[in-house]
Order: structure tokens, then C-alpha cells, then sequence
């Protein structure tokens, strides 16, 4: 299959003209690392961006970061890191998820949409996208947003942008808001909690000025899986980042607040680190081999309701589950069956309110069932219109998240 | 008044009567307003330098009558102006002569608190300070908070993407919202979103927040709410210059600090706010800034002896940390009524809303001061320091011939500059009919072409709020329209790079 490698913009304006005018569909990769995820395309051409790379713009005393869309995340994140700055979002390395061990690029980031566990703190990759510019299927270069934290001008282009896999335009430049880092963090840990106990306890935590940054549940036989807990049974996580004054001040608050969860345990700031980034990387649910069949969703639910989910999940389809966002955030792994449970999934989630992505799955699979959650009729009639509007002959990444689109 | 708006459809105000009467069976009783009179109350918004009466005015009650009345005015081909409690500053709700006004100030209720998932589902006509009211008694509050709040609603919110003095940390309505109930101009009902994070598709709620009422009607809206900080202390910090006040907010940044309000005001705003509200302001300063922390006591009298040494070191000439609620409240009571403080010292004045990359501040500051001269009108500025929104207040007399005209080609100048240096036309305030003509100096045509086919995708006859944010209209038929065509390219062969 034909690779097309741009160096810079215009390249990636003529890549697009030459696939419009020869009628040839492009398959849009940055590093490739999240190519498993979504319904497999078959495309005439690749237009991989590795070659826009390069950070253009970083004020961190303006808390914003511009760089083309192929440059490498670990690339911002050490520019930011030596700033003592971060992207708040935490963002998720699924390598291990995927069976790989590659470093995805911003562009992709920001075309998937994803975060890690401070999400329900401060907000998605969609909340610190302030600006790109693009080339649409048109074969036209557009910009939107801009290089500022705060800004209304114009419809907010980067949140449709946020989650779109490729499938409107291809970014060629973005610009994104950058965060301080905490200057420490500890995490306090509740044990042998059930799901539905678990879910109240976060909610407790989540209501309380704790100013908690990550919650996460993972059920017995998981915290097992990530180095430095090693704990037996079930692990209910509180993260709290800071100055230390504070984080000494809300530990104490937070665990009177616990107390009628039973004992808690504190994890200091080393510890704490490891087991975040092991959640934000869901490592308990990586890849076991190159045929690993069975099926991963990530589910997002009201942070009450996504424990009933998973309880569904677990009873009728021997799911495993891991809770993050509070509860909110669900991953589920099903094993390996014939429609990889979207029935039993799509059933659990119209039960309780939320959206189910089926993020790892055999292929064939992925090109059998819905990966992302179907949309009402009116939602999807809006979203092929919205396609039609960016690319009208569908040349870019179709049919990755939804037949038609 | 210098805006020129959608020429009215003469077929329409032809059939005025009959579309009255169809309105009524839609919508009963005092629902419908079409006399002269009645209408007067809904000739113009926040930006009342611009008055249009409206062809009716419709108060729905329900979303199946806001359904009912876009549908039959999609039949009909009639244009639409949606309205929340009219405190748009951009004259995004303004009325168009051929236009039925949709209020959705019936649209009242608190349909539900969920404290366990921390949000709230709320009508549109429920005001921004009603959410926090009706959640505070647990503690709780909804973060955005317009300095309009008391009066200005949640729908509108949405169609604006509102802020408030503490977005930079807490963020603005788009980072806020859930979910939301909304009618297509099709009279169509979707809904998006609900009590979870994110989109499972295309982020739908994330464009049409901050559409300014071009893409549907929200007749129902989910937020999250969050638990109130423990506790906040404000400082207030003087300078000889706003060059050092520019400094000292990006050092404060610079040290890892995102406080979670911080305003500068120029002299001519400290004097006016003072004299108004005695809220104690040195008077004898150039800059004045307010930083406020907020979270645990432990964090914020850690954080403000940083804030008070890095003050120090970037030559703050007064600075003091408010020791008491009364005494933050006060700090904050200058602030919050600078602009009514300005409109004591002026007839009138013009409230402008750019957003610049903030090391800009003294070059734009300077530049200000030089036009301020050219044009012969006095400025006075706040600003969100924090994340570089400026509101410069330009204060004129519209009973002088020709000062409301200079005021808003000052003020276009100001706008003009902000994006010249980095900015944005807008930071909170929306582009409505006020900016849309300079939308050319941010964005290319293609730019414009590109954001008006999103546009097409939820109103392809253009009849919702149209003659706002986009200075040319575009039949979404020709937007359509392919320019590439195979045969034609200009790259026969595969690009070679």
C-alpha cells in the first residue's frame, strides 16, 4: 500500500488534493500506536504524519504549547516536565493495552479524545485543545481557535475536532493549554470494598473539599497486577495533589471523612505515582500475547450507575472489571466471544445512561460489531451531515467509527 | 447604529397575521406578544446601542410547543431569534424585523439534583446564580459565574460559552456541561450527553456550547456542580506600572500558582470602582490587582506568602491580604462593579471583550492609551489577568452626534489589535452582530466556509438566529459545492514529497 510521507502542510494539502482527485480513500496515522482501536478501514493510501514534528510555540507563563500534530507526546511532555509543567489531563499510553510499545504523537491524542484518571478533575484532552489548523476532505487548509486560553470566537472546532479519529480533517498544527504540575501527591487507599460500597465512598470523597484528583476501584486479583500495591484484595484509591501543606491538611481531612469505609492506608508520593500511571494505562488489562481474543470496552457512565454496569457485566458475562473517574470510567474485559459482548455491553450501558467503546478485539470482530456506541437517529444524521461538511466524498479514515462516516 | 442586518423577508411580514394566529394555537393564552408595546422589552439585549422590534415575540412552556414552533416556522421559511434573559453583551439575542423572538424565560424549573453524581438538570430560563443557590445548602455550587449571574440563565450560558472571574482555574461553561435536551430548527428533538464524561461519538454538546444560539434551542441542560473550597482569601496588590502588574501575574503562573481568580484594573477603573464602592483601593497606583486563593486554609496561607513575596519582588508598592470574608467580599465588591463604577463617570460606555497572549499587556496598554488620544475618548481597563481577557470600557456620550460611532471604531481598533498581537476577537462575550464584521481580521474565508458548513449540518435553511457571527451568509447548497474534481487536479500523480 502507498505511503505517503508530508514534511510540512502543504505537502499534507497536496496528499489530500491527490487522494480527492484520484477518488482514493487515506488512512491518517500519526505514530500508529492507536490503529487497533476503532473499526478497521480498508484504505487506499496511508498519510502518516511522523514527519510534522516539532514543538513551535511554548510561553509557560501563558500556559500554552503549539506544535505540529506529528510531534511525539514524550517530546512535549519532557519540554513541559522541564518547566515543571504537564498536561492535566494525563494523558493514557495504551501500548500495553494494545500489545506495543511505541509512543503515540499529540495529533493522534487529541484525534481520540483520551485522558487518564485526573479527567474528573480537570477535564479532557477536548477541555485543553485550544487550536489547530487543519486540511479538510475538501483538500482545503482551515484554521480554528486559537493560541490563547480564552476564547469565543467563532464555533469551538477543536471539541468536534476531540474525539473525531480522523475522520473530518486531517490537523496538521495544534495548540493545547499547558498546567502546572503538583508538587506532591499522596493517595489514600480504602481495602475489600465491593463495587457498589466503593462507588459511595468515591462519591464521598468526590463531595467533600478534598479536592480529590483520581479515584479508581479495581476489584480483588487486580491491584495484584500493578508493583508497589500488591494487595490481595479490593483497592479503592484516593488521589490528592499539591503544595505538601495541603496534601498533609486534605489526607487528614479525607481519611475522617472515609472512616466509615473502614481502615484506610496512605501511599506516599513514589508509590502513588506508580499506581496512577498503571491506572491511567489500564496495565492490569494489557495485552497477554499477539491471539489475546478477549474482548476490552471502556465504558463511561454517571459515577453511581457505572458499578451497576460492571456488576451486569461481571454476573451474566464473567466480565473482569477495573473503575476509574469515581466510578464513572469503566473497563471491562470480556472473554473471548462471538460478537465480543457488544449485546450484553450495549444492553448494561442503555440500562444505566452512558457510551461503550470497544477499544481492544480481534479485528474480524471489530469489523462485525459496533465499536463505537450507535447513535440515536438524530445524532446520527447530524454526525453524516457534519462528515459530509468536512469531507464530503469520505476519503479520510471512513468508516472507522461508524459505517458512513 | 452601524450594523447592517438580514434583509427582511417582505413575503413574511406579508403573511404577519396568519403566522401570529398559528403561533397561538401553539402556544396559548399570553404565550404570543405582538403588539408594539408588549414587544418593547425585547427590542435590543445586554448591547443596547442596537434596537430592533421583532416581528412577534413566543414564551414557550414546554419543548414539544418549542418543537411546534420551529417546526412550523421551518415549514413556513420563517427566521428565528432565540432569547434567554437577554444580557448578551454582543447583541447576540438582538430581535430581526422578520423574526419570531423564541424567550425561553418560562422555562424555569430545577428538574432534578443529583448529588451523588454532582450535577444538576435544569431549564434553560434558570438563572446562573440559581444553580449555586439551589445546591449550596450541601455545600456545593456551580463553578462559571458570569458577573451577570443574578440575571443572565443557563441557556444562554450554553449559547455563549460564559465565564466569570474564576474560569481559569475552574474553567467556563464548555468544561461545566453534561448533557442537554435541544430542538433542531427541523422542530426535531435530540439529545446529548447525560450524567457521564465525554461523547460516545462527535462532541456535539462541545459545539453547541458556545454557538450563540445558530445550531438549536436547549430546552434542558445537565451541569456538573462542584463542592465549595474551604476556604478563600483575596490580596490586593498595587503598581507603579502595568508593566509590573504584567509581571507579576506571569512570575505567580510562572511559580506553579493558578489562583483561582486574578483581575487587574488600570487607574482610571481603580478610581471610578473606588469612589462607587469604597472598597479601599490605593488610589496612588498605576495597576491594581486582586489574586485570590482558594482551597484548604492550610494551602491558601501557604500560597499566599508566595504570592505576597513574589509581589514583592516584582516591585509591588501595596500589598494587602483580605483577613476576613467581609473584608474578601469588598476586595471583590470594587471589582465586580467597575463597569456600573464607569457608567458613573460617563453617560455611556462600551464594553469591549478581547483575549491577547498576556506578555502583550503593555505594548496593547500603550497602543490603547495612543488611540484613546486619536479618537478623543477616555478608556478605562479591566482585565482577567489571569488568562489574558481584556475589557476595555470606552466611555462616550451618545447624546454627542458622532461619539457612538467613534466609540465603536475605537473599539474595533482594540479588537484588531488583539488578534494582530496573538488574540482573539472575543474571550467570553461572543461575536453576535458587535464583532461580526471583524470575524475577516481572525479567520480566512476558507475558515468562515468551513465553520458555516457546520452550520449547514444543523440548519441548512439558515432561518436560526441568522445575521450573527458570520458577516457574509452563505446558501449552504453552494458551500457544498466541490472545488476539486477528478480530471481537474493539479496532481496527477501521487505526491512526491
Amino acid at each position: 500500500m502507498t505511503t505517503l510521507t508530508p514534511r510540512d502542510s502543504k505537502d499534507v494539502e497536496e496528499a489530500v488534493r491527490w487522494a480527492l482527485g484520484h477518488g482514493k480513500t487515506l488512512d491518517i496515522i500519526g505514530a500508529g500506536t492507536k490503529r487497533g482501536i476503532g473499526r478497521p478501514t480498508q484504505t487506499d493510501a496511508t498519510l502518516d504524519l511522523s514527519g510534522l514534528s516539532g514543538i513551535t510555540l511554548y510561553e509557560p507563563e501563558e500556559l500554552v504549547l503549539s506544535a505540529q500534530a506529528g510531534t511525539p507526546l514524550s517530546e512535549i511532555e519532557a519540554a513541559v516536565a522541564a518547566r515543571g509543567q504537564e498536561l492535566a489531563f494525563e494523558p493514557p499510553d495504551y501500548g500495553a493495552l494494545l500489545g506495543h510499545t511505541r509512543g503515540g504523537t499529540i495529533g493522534g491524542l487529541l484525534a481520540a479524545n483520551l485522558s487518564g484518571p485526573r479527567r474528573l478533575k480537570s477535564g479532557a484532552a477536548r477541555d485543553h485543545f485550544l487550536g489547530f489548523t487543519a486540511v479538510s476532505g475538501r483538500g482545503e487548509t482551515f484554521k480554528s481557535g486559537g493560541r490563547v486560553v480564552k476564547n469565543v470566537t467563532g464555533y469551538d472546532l477543536c471539541k468536534l475536532m476531540a474525539g473525531s479519529w480522523g475522520t473530518l480533517a486531517v490537523m496538521t498544527g495544534v495548540t493545547i493549554k499547558v498546567l502546572p504540575r503538583a508538587e506532591t501527591e499522596a493517595t489514600i487507599i480504602l481495602h475489600g470494598l465491593d463495587g457498589g460500597v466503593a462507588a459511595r465512598a468515591m462519591a464521598a470523597a468526590m463531595g467533600s473539599s478534598c479536592d480529590v484528583s483520581g479515584a479508581a476501584h479495581l476489584p480483588a486479583g487486580l491491584a495484584d497486577r500493578i508493583s508497589g500495591i500488591a494487595a490481595r484484595d479490593a483497592v479503592t484509591a484516593l488521589r490528592l495533589e499539591g503544595v505538601m501543606p495541603s496534601v498533609v491538611h486534605r489526607r487528614q481531612m479525607l481519611m475522617d471523612i472515609l472512616k466509615p469505609f473502614g481502615a484506610a492506608s496512605v501511599v506516599d508520593a513514589d508509590a502513588s505515582r506508580t499506581l496512577w500511571r498503571a491506572i491511567r494505562d489500564v496495565t492490569p488489562f494489557a495485552m497477554q500475547a499477539a491471539m489475546d481474543e478477549r474482548a476490552l470496552w471502556r465504558i463511561s457512565a454517571a459515577p453511581m450507575q457505572g458499578p451497576q454496569v460492571g456488576r451486569v457485566l461481571a454476573d451474566e458475562a464473567g466480565a473482569e472489571t477495573l473503575y476509574d473517574w469515581a466510578g464513572g470510567l469503566v473497563w471491562a474485559l470480556l472473554p473471548s466471544s462471538a460478537d465480543a459482548g457488544q449485546e450484553i455491553v450495549r444492553r448494561a450501558v442503555a440500562a444505566n445512561g452512558g457510551h461503550a467503546t470497544l477499544v481492544r478485539a480481534p479485528a474480524a470482530l471489530r469489523a462485525a460489531v459496533d465499536v463505537f456506541e450507535p447513535q440515536a437517529a438524530g445524532v446520527a444524521t447530524l454526525s453524516a451531515r457534519i462528515k459530509a461538511g468536512f469531507d464530503p466524498n469520505r476519503i479520510l479514515n471512513p468508516g472507522r467509527m461508524y459505517t458512513g462516516i | 447604529m452601524s450594523v447592517t442586518l438580514p434583509v427582511p423577508d417582505a413575503d413574511v411580514l406579508a403573511r404577519r397575521a396568519a403566522i401570529v394566529a398559528a403561533l397561538r394555537s401553539i402556544v396559548p393564552g399570553e404565550g404570543v406578544i405582538d403588539g408594539e408595546r408588549e414587544m418593547r422589552p425585547y427590542e435590543s439585549d445586554g448591547l443596547t446601542a442596537y434596537r430592533q422590534l421583532p416581528m412577534v415575540v413566543v414564551l414557550p412552556e414546554t419543548t414539544g410547543q418549542v418543537a411546534a414552533v420551529l417546526g412550523f416556522c421551518h415549514a413556513e421559511g420563517i427566521r428565528v431569534v432565540p432569547r434567554g434573559a437577554g444580557t448578551s453583551l454582543s447583541g447576540g439575542a438582538l430581535p430581526l424585523s422578520d423574526a419570531v423572538l423564541l424567550g425561553m424565560g418560562k422555562f424555569k424549573r430545577i428538574r432534578e439534583i443529583d448529588f451523588d453524581n454532582r450535577c444538576v438538570v435544569v431549564e434553560p430560563g434558570v438563572t446562573n446564580l440559581a444553580v449555586s443557590q439551589a445546591v449550596e445548602s450541601r455545600g456545593f455550587y456551580y463553578a462559571p459565574d458570569p458577573s451577570s449571574q443574578i440575571a443572565c440563565t443557563i441557556g444562554g450560558n450554553i449559547a455563549e460559552n460564559s465565564g466569570g472571574v474564576h474560569c481559569l482555574k475552574y474553567g467556563m461553561t464548555t468544561n461545566n456541561v453534561l448533557g442537554c435536551e435541544m430542538v433542531l430548527m427541523t422542530g426535531e428533538v435530540i439529545r446529548l450527553g447525560g450524567r457521564h464524561l465525554d461523547a460516545g461519538g462527535y462532541d456535539l454538546l462541545g459545539i453547541v456550547t458556545g454557538s450563540e444560539g445558530l445550531l438549536g434551542v436547549v430546552t434542558e441542560i445537565t451541569v456538573r456542580i462542584l463542592k465549595k473550597p474551604e476556604v478563600a482569601r483575596a490580596v490586593l496588590v498595587g503598581f507603579n506600572s502595568s508593566e509590573d502588574a504584567g509581571t507579576c501575574v506571569a512570575s505567580i503562573i510562572g511559580a506553579g500558582i493558578i489562583p483561582g481568580g486574578m483581575e487587574m484594573m488600570d487607574k482610571p477603573a481603580i478610581h471610578a470602582a473606588e469612589d462607587f464602592v469604597h472598597a479601599g483601593y490605593p488610589l496612588d497606583v498605576e495597576a491594581l490587582l486582586i489574586v485570590e486563593l482558594d482551597g484548604p486554609q492550610a494551602e491558601v496561607d501557604h500560597l499566599l506568602a508566595r504570592v505576597e513575596s513574589i509581589a514583592a519582588e516584582c516591585g509591588a508598592v501595596v500589598c494587602r491580604a483580605s483577613n476576613s470574608e467581609q473584608e474578601r467580599l469588598l476586595f471583590w465588591a470594587g471589582r465586580k462593579a467597575a463597569f456600573p463604577a464607569v457608567g458613573r463617570i460617563s453617560p455611556d460606555y462600551y464594553c469591549m471583550d478581547g483575549t491577547i497572549p498576556r506578555a502583550q499587556l503593555p505594548l496593547v496598554l500603550a497602543r490603547m492609551r495612543e488611540m484613546s488620544e486619536t479618537y478623543g475618548l477616555r478608556v478605562a481597563n479591566v482585565f482577567h489577568a489571569g488568562d489574558g481577557n481584556l475589557h476595555p470600557l470606552i466611555l462616550y456620550d451618545a447624546n454627542i452626534p458622532g461619539e457612538l460611532d467613534r466609540a465603536e471604531a475605537f473599539g474595533s481598533d482594540i479588537l484588531r489589535l488583539c488578534v494582530e498581537v496573538g488574540g482573539v476577537l472575543t474571550g467570553e462575550h461572543g461575536v453576535g452582530v458587535e464583532k461580526r464584521d471583524l470575524m475577516p481580521d481572525m479567520f480566512t474565508q476558507v475558515d468562515l466556509d468551513q465553520q458555516q458548513r457546520l452550520k449547514c449540518a444543523f440548519d441548512e435553511k439558515g432561518l436560526l438566529n441568522p445575521g450573527k457571527v458570520f458577516p457574509t451568509l452563505h446558501r449552504c447548497a453552494e458551500l457544498g459545492r466541490m472545488h476539486v474534481h477528478h480530471g481537474q487536479t493539479a496532481f496527477p500523480d501521487i505526491p512526491r514529497f
